[in-house]
């Protein structure tokens, strides 16, 4: 779009074409020679490891619950973030930003600090039966602090869309709040929600940092992918890495095409 | 009926202070103000919907002040309409039939004649995006009298109307006040509008009531220098009241009655105001002579600034007393007006 403005064609434009080729073929060249490495055999092959398709399941499981439990518990808070003006507001929503600045590694150490039985928390949990360390649990729970802000960002922009006095109206005529929302604010929000749904996902499922301190094992497909590359080298880690980027590129073009596609009532 | 009693609201950027107001059952009362006066603010303190810090708001004998808007039988209609956008227009009137206990066969009934009396029989199935702003107005309007609220809450409805739609909508409005028991409280920054639909109005500015009462009153009589340029009184100066008499300057002015004690000023409607070429000869009314210091036209009629005496008085004259007069600036014209026409506030 921004390049069909410039219409003469000074040096300037040139070299705004040339930053962009650079730019597309830096993200491109190595995702295409990944893509086509391993032949399709191998990438059979690779599907028949146990192992392997233990580990992208989980990784599929593990970053679906997280984006699951964002949306029970974040979507109440977008929406009082999108509706209400109150000391501190700032403060909460960089609160709810810290987790996309903190290094992931030290995620993954401050998480098993609070589990560990030094900590309140942490004996609550062991008496509960619940166990961080090592366990999808504590896979789940470290995909869920990445993931949170940006199903909780998308959300609150798609509330902040929506004219507050279609919520009023809609108490005028007799709706309680919970009426309101399941029948005016949820029918216009539920495609943010979705995008929420799907950039939260997206990013717990790439996780790396964070879930390999907090369980190596059980595997997902990240860090098995770093496994085999440590011990059996590059072709060995391609396959999997393969099948990997197929998921992660699913859901980006459901992402694009559920946010790009035209609501009905507009 | 609505009491609302020594009302404090407190925003951010605004405050309403000290509102009281009394309308009564199945009235038309209309809110005026200019832009900016809290007209809005103080409807959705009405439904419920801005928290307000201090005072009472009684309607049919039910202190509602502290209640939840669902539990208020205040329906409001926005200047923006506010339809569900993802409703179609039939889904939009009968929103919210469900959470009012009215028999099934009488509500099908009254939304029946409230879709023929608006004239939306053949829009029941479109979706909000499809419609004119009229056909908005109208659809909204269905849908705030379907539940058959107490109260019906109008924020300027007409201000964003085509003003050729402006008189369906002001006509469907009389008649829907009419066929209904509720109570309308209309909000409108028009004069012109509050003239022609309400009873009884009161006037805001400033987040506080500035004048309540009959319209006419208002009108006529208004009690404040900023009423009494809201309302058009254009010829407002202050003045030294003695007797029936009232001093600008070297100027005497003939009134009717006595001005009341703390009166400083006086105020004249510029269509009180009649020119004439040579001084008419009525003995009881204000004339004075003077000089045209401007003419400024406003579409079909023209205001002219008469200087008298270094003070300007302002008229209303149509195209043709205009040519008869031969008015030019600075040719000379006698002003008259009966003492009656002279309020004093």
């Amino acid at each position: 779009m921004k390049l069909q403005t410039i219409k003469i064609r000074e040096p300037f434009f040139w070299f705004t074409v040339s930053c962009s080729a650079i730019i597309l073929a830096f993200i491109l060249i190595p995702l295409i020679e990944l893509m086509t490495a391993p032949s399709a055999d191998v990438l059979l092959e690779t599907l028949k490891d146990r192992d392997v398709v233990r580990s992208i399941w989980l990784s599929i499981y593990t970053s679906g619950s997280a984006a699951l439990i964002s949306f029970f518990f974040g979507t109440p808070l977008a929406f009082m973030l999108a509706r209400s003006e109150f000391r501190g507001k700032r403060f909460i929503e960089s609160i709810i930003d810290l987790p996309i600045v903190i290094p992931h590694p030290v995620i993954g150490i401050a998480i098993l600090s609070v589990a560990g039985k030094n900590h309140l928390l942490g004996r609550w949990m062991e008496a509960l039966g619940i166990r961080i360390m090592g366990s999808p649990t504590g896979i789940i729970t470290v995909l869920t602090f990445v993931g949170l802000p940006f199903y909780i960002n998308a959300v609150k922009d798609g509330f902040e869309g929506i004219p507050q006095r279609l919520e009023n109206v809609s108490r005028s005529l007799g709706a309680s709040m919970f009426s309101t929302f399941f029948r005016i604010t949820f029918p216009l929000a539920w495609r943010s929600m979705v995008v929420g749904f799907i950039m939260c996902g997206a990013r717990a499922i790439s996780e790396f940092g964070a879930v390999v301190i907090v369980a190596y094992h059980p595997m997902i497909a990240p860090v098995m992918i770093y496994e085999r590359f440590e011990s059996y080298g590059l072709k060995y880690s391609q396959p999997i890495a393969v099948w990997l980027v197929a998921i992660c590129l699913l859901l980006f073009f459901l992402l694009r095409w559920v946010a790009l596609s035209k609501p009905r009532e507009a | 009926m609505i009491t609302i009693a020594h009302l404090h609201v407190h925003l951010l950027s605004f405050d309403l202070i000290d509102i009281c107001l009394h309308i009564e059952a199945n009235e038309f009362f209309t809110l005026i103000g200019p832009t900016g006066a809290g007209k809005t603010v103080l409807l959705e303190a009405i439904a419920g919907l801005t928290p307000v810090q201090k005072g009472q708001i009684i309607i049919q004998n039910r202190n509602v002040t502290s209640l939840t808007p669902e539990k208020r039988g205040v329906s409001i209609l926005y200047q923006d309409h506010a339809l569900f956008p993802h409703l179609s227009v039939i889904n939009n009137i009968t929103y919210g039939l469900r959470y009012h206990p009215i028999d099934e066969k009488r509500a099908r009934q009254r939304i029946q004649e409230l879709i023929e009396l608006l004239n939306l029989s053949h829009l029941l199935k479109r979706l909000p995006a499809h419609l004119s702003g009229g056909e908005k107005q109208r659809v909204g309007l269905a849908r705030a009298l379907a539940v058959e609220p107490q109260v019906l809450l109008l924020d300027e409805p007409f201000s964003a109307l085509d003003p050729n739609f402006k008189a369906d909508i002001r006509n469907s409005l009389k008649s829907l006040h009419q066929n209904s028991t509720a109570t309308f409280l209309m909000v409108t920054h028009d004069f012109a509008d509050a003239l022609s639909l309400a009873d009884r109005s009161a006037v805001i500015h400033q987040g506080r009531i500035e004048q309540s009462g009959k319209i006419e009153d208002i009108f006529e009589k208004p009690v404040s220098p900023f009423v009494a340029d809201f309302v058009g009184m254009k010829n407002l100066f202050p003045a030294v009241l003695n007797g029936t008499v009232a001093s600008l300057g070297s100027l005497k002015i003939k009134l009717s009655q006595k001005p009341s004690d703390h009166s400083r000023s006086i105020a004249i409607r510029p269509e009180e105001i009649i020119l004439t070429k040579n001084p008419s000869s009525s003995g009881s009314w204000n004339v004075f002579k003077g000089s045209v210091a401007k003419i400024i036209p406003q579409g079909f009629i023209y205001e002219i600034h008469v200087d008298v005496g270094h003070i300007i008085f302002k008229a209303m004259v149509g195209k043709n007393t205009l040519f008869q007069l031969g008015l030019t600036e600075g040719s000379d014209v006698y002003i008259s007006f009966r003492p009656e026409a002279v309020h004093s506030l």
